[in-house]
């Protein structure tokens, strides 16, 4: 089956048990009778198909971006049917809010806050138990025999006593038959096969040969390409455009005033880009934000000098700080930082022979983009057919709570009359100019020791933006003044300390602002982790056996930490120059320390080598897990290195593209060693964990090396300052 | 403008504005996508192919420059070189989102046709075009070390 092609599931069947399995369903998939292969494929419920040429096809709800959940949730059913690695495919899942929800995110259709295996370890379990046990019924039913009589082994179904086997593609059919089990029995885990095994990744063949599908290489017949000139200054609406020079361009077929932007409609990529640079707009900034990022940077180191909204409370924390024997105060500031995937946003929309919408992007939120493009195109919500691609990384870019992009591809659409098929792409400058940045902030740090060097004040004010005002997220997410991802890991930490407050100022702006690979935790764990480290260094303490003293009711998290403190032999001496720095941070509920050893080298910190120490639970694909902290890691670094997007004179957007916004490169990535604790409680994410610890065990480093704690990034710019 | 070239073995010829970067031209006209865009402006690598058997960001060279060239993708990689970057690359499981990958994977085979064992300065030396924002670089320099070593075997 192409991965272009999806067919939409008819639900025939609802379960309503308690367990995750909730809706059960098959989906005829006979629709597609010129497809042999697929007129005898059978869907046991929403999550597996088994088809008679034997292949075991899992229905993924969460996007695959890299963080593997294509593998991952794969390798749940592979597992509970008993199936052969080699059988196993994997696929996203269409839109739909109510059969494909994420309970742990929200309960709607998204993937973040690393929670594909949080949400799906039982779901996709059951799934594979249940598929299993209805091939199992239908080969008891074909042999007359007794189904408890009958073994499953990689992929092949068998009656022992009197000698028979099949393959599932046999029983594909048959099995269909028979009911969903709704509480089929799991196995223990001395029974997996393949979870906490390593797999190979489903999708390492078709990204190393040039196979695998994005959204950017979908092409249809007579397609437009459209790339859509934005403002440069946030608020910004289009005032005139004078698009004669671009229309005389060979290939370019119509520009059109749309609300984000204009738009080149090209026959071809190039004629479209060609277009656009020959545009001249000249923008409406009346309702713009047209301060620089240093002022809106000022106002919150404004805001953070006296106390917020309270998000966190313990104990009497100005007056221990009154009575502290010893004080220490800290201001923090952290730039806007671009996600700038490698793929920059993109979608394809076509219509349909029967007049609804296909939808070809890489969506993070498919029930969320669906209803955006139902709402701009007039088609019914459930006539738009999302089909979520493999999309070239996110970091969080991709999970809009409005679809503003789903919503302006679909404006794009209708603009050129709502029947040719069009690509909307995103150039890199879009993406580095276009907004959704992770949000500046500000904060205050005041901290108390008492005569014996003991931490008894901690009193923390954040300020930042939220993103989630009119969005479905805000009665969630926003109570009382506090936005519970501005403040995560600030609200509460891992140190018992007898006097704390954490609070915090919501400051909005025209600058669109998003979740960002980890998120809250970026800032708050950078500002908790180097804190820390300073008082407990004014304590007179060792900055490692000093948090342990303090994680009373954060054991998971300590046993990071005294891993990574024996794996990186914490406290040996170094060579000259060089220095360690440790940090732990329980983000998404894993837990991670890290340590760095750093020199610094013109100016400029250099990480020799990470070691990196993690607990999410049952450890499903241990490589997986390792490669997600070598990529969190990398992905925290180069932003705490090198990394703030400003605004200039009038609000303008000073960076454009990698040469001026610079990504980690090879020679600048660490070697990462990375252990995992055993554990038997859930699993639980990857995908962002990895990053909050990075930032500050190189500060905690490199504040050794210079004598200097770094507060404001990015760190190159601090060093140099 | 007409421009007759070799792509993956196969002469083609296409009849486009001189100034279409090559990256274009396999994507749009000849819809070989395993070549990305990610920059446009020779930053991150993704569009890397081989022309004339070395490593060029086709993103930024002109069709018309292209003339009789030999041009290799992702899609017409092959050979010991290849064989041994795709294996390694399976061995460690080195794309996450992969993206980027392709760009990767022809630095790669282009290293190891000149330099089948190289040095981690070789390595940063030879990638330091390519972007990975996912920062496969771990794996990379793994991967790339252990195609080296069994081309050399």
């Amino acid at each position: 089956m192409s991965p272009l092609d999806t067919v939409a599931p008819s639900r025939r069947t609802f379960l309503t048990g308690a367990g995750a399995l909730m809706i059960g369903l098959t989906l005829p998939m006979k629709t597609r009778a010129q497809d042999a292969a697929l007129s005898a494929t059978h869907a046991y419920n929403a999550f597996v198909r088994v088809g008679a040429d034997n292949l075991v096809t899992v229905i993924v709800k969460h996007i695959e971006f890299g963080q593997g959940p294509w593998t991952g949730l794969a390798t749940l059913v592979a597992d509970e049917m008993d199936a052969d690695w080699v059988q196993i495919r994997a696929e996203h899942a269409p839109a739909d809010n109510d059969l494909y929800t994420n309970k742990v995110s929200g309960g709607m259709q998204i993937t973040g806050g690393s929670t594909a295996m949080a949400d799906s370890f039982l779901l996709m379990r059951k799934a594979g138990a249940a598929a299993r046990a209805m091939l199992v019924s239908a080969a008891a039913e074909a042999w007359g025999v007794e189904a408890a009589d009958i073994r499953v082994e990689k992929g092949i179904i068998a009656h022992p006593s009197s000698g028979q086997s099949a393959t599932f593609g046999t029983f594909a059919e048959r099995a269909a038959g028979f009911d969903v089990p709704q509480e089929p029995t799991l196995k223990t885990p001395d029974q997996f096969v393949y979870i906490g095994k390593n797999v190979p990744k489903l999708d390492t063949a078709s990204k190393s040969n040039g196979d695998a599908i994005f959204t950017l290489d979908v092409y249809k017949d007579d397609m437009l390409t459209v790339v859509l000139e934005h403002p440069s200054v946030f608020g910004a609406k289009v005032g005139s455009v004078d698009d004669a020079k671009a229309r005389v361009v060979s290939g370019v077929a119509d520009v059109k005033q749309l609300s984000t932007g204009v738009a080149v409609y090209g026959e071809n990529t190039f004629a479209a880009l060609k277009g656009r640079k020959l545009l001249d707009v000249s923008w409406d900034t009346s309702e713009a934000e047209t301060r620089t990022s240093d002022e809106i940077m000022a106002e919150r180191v404004a805001a953070v000098k006296r106390r917020g909204a309270v998000a966190g409370e313990t104990g009497d924390v100005d007056q221990a700080l009154a009575s502290a024997a010893t004080t220490l105060e800290a201001d923090y500031e952290f730039p806007y930082l671009v996600h700038a995937p490698m793929e920059p946003l993109d979608a394809v929309i076509a219509r349909r022979d029967d007049g609804g919408i296909d939808v070809w992007m890489g969506s993070q939120a498919p029930g969320f983009d669906q209803q955006a493009v139902a709402a701009v195109t007039g088609v019914e919500q459930a006539q738009v057919h999302v089909h979520t691609m493999l999309a070239g990384g996110s970091f969080g870019r991709r999970a809009q709570p409005m679809s503003q992009f789903a919503a302006e591809a679909a404006e794009v659409f209708m603009a050129a009359g709502g029947e040719q098929p069009v690509k909307l792409m995103w150039t890199r400058e879009d993406d580095i100019q276009g907004g959704f940045y992770r949000p500046v902030t500000a904060h205050r740090m005041r901290g108390g020791l008492d005569a014996d060097g003991n931490i008894v004040a901690w009193d923390h004010v954040m300020a930042g933006q939220s993103f989630l005002y009119n969005t479905p997220f805000e009665s969630m997410m926003i109570q009382n003044g506090v936005d519970a991802g501005l403040v995560e890991g600030g609200s509460a930490i891992p140190y018992a300390v007898p006097n704390f407050n954490a609070s915090c100022h919501i400051l909005n702006c025209p600058v669109t602002t998003l979740w960002w690979r980890s998120v809250g935790h970026t800032h708050t764990g950078y500002t908790v982790e180097t804190f820390i480290d300073e008082l407990l260094e004014k304590g007179g303490r060792d900055v490692v056996e000093g948090r342990l003293a303090l994680m009373g009711d954060h054991q998971r998290l300590a046993a990071t930490l005294r891993r990574v403190a024996e794996m990186a032999d914490w406290g040996r001496s170094l060579p000259e120059g060089h220095a360690l720095g440790v940090a732990s941070v329980e983000s998404f509920r894993s837990y991670v320390s890290e340590i760095a050893e750093v020199s610094i080298e013109d100016g400029v910190p250099r990480v020799h080598k990470v070691w990196c120490a993690v607990d999410c639970g049952i450890a499903v694909n241990p490589e997986i897990i390792k490669a997600q902290m070598e990529g969190g890691i990398g992905y925290g670094l180069g932003a705490v290195l090198f990394n703030e997007l400003e605004l200039g004179e009038g609000g303008k957007v000073m960076q454009s593209n990698f040469h001026d916004y610079r990504s980690l490169r090879i020679a600048e990535m660490p070697d990462v060693e990375t252990s995992i604790i055993t554990s038997d409680a859930a699993p639980t994410g990857v995908g962002e964990p990895g990053t909050p610890p990075i930032g500050p065990a190189v500060a905690n480093a490199v504040r050794q090396l210079t004598g200097q704690p770094v507060r404001k990034l990015p760190m190159i710019k601090s060093l140099k300052a | 403008m007409k421009v007759t070239l070799n792509v993956n073995n196969q002469d083609r010829t296409v009849d486009v504005d001189p100034d279409t970067p090559l990256l274009w031209v396999l994507r749009d006209d000849m819809r070989l996508t395993g070549t990305k865009f990610g920059c446009g402006i020779a930053q991150c690598g993704a569009c890397t192919v081989h022309v004339n058997g070395r490593p060029r960001r086709a993103c930024v060279t002109p069709i018309a420059a292209l003339e009789g060239a030999a041009v290799t993708t992702v899609e017409g990689l092959d050979g010991a070189e290849a064989d041994a970057v795709k294996e390694a690359w399976a061995a460690f499981d080195t794309p996450q989102c992969g993206y980027c990958q392709s760009g990767q994977i022809m630095t790669a085979t282009a290293l190891l046709a000149v330099n089948p064992s190289p040095s981690d300065k070789d390595i940063d030396d030879s990638f330091a075009g390519n972007i990975c924002r996912c920062a496969t670089y771990v794996r990379i320099r793994k991967a790339v070390k252990a195609a080296g070593e069994k081309l050399e075997g």
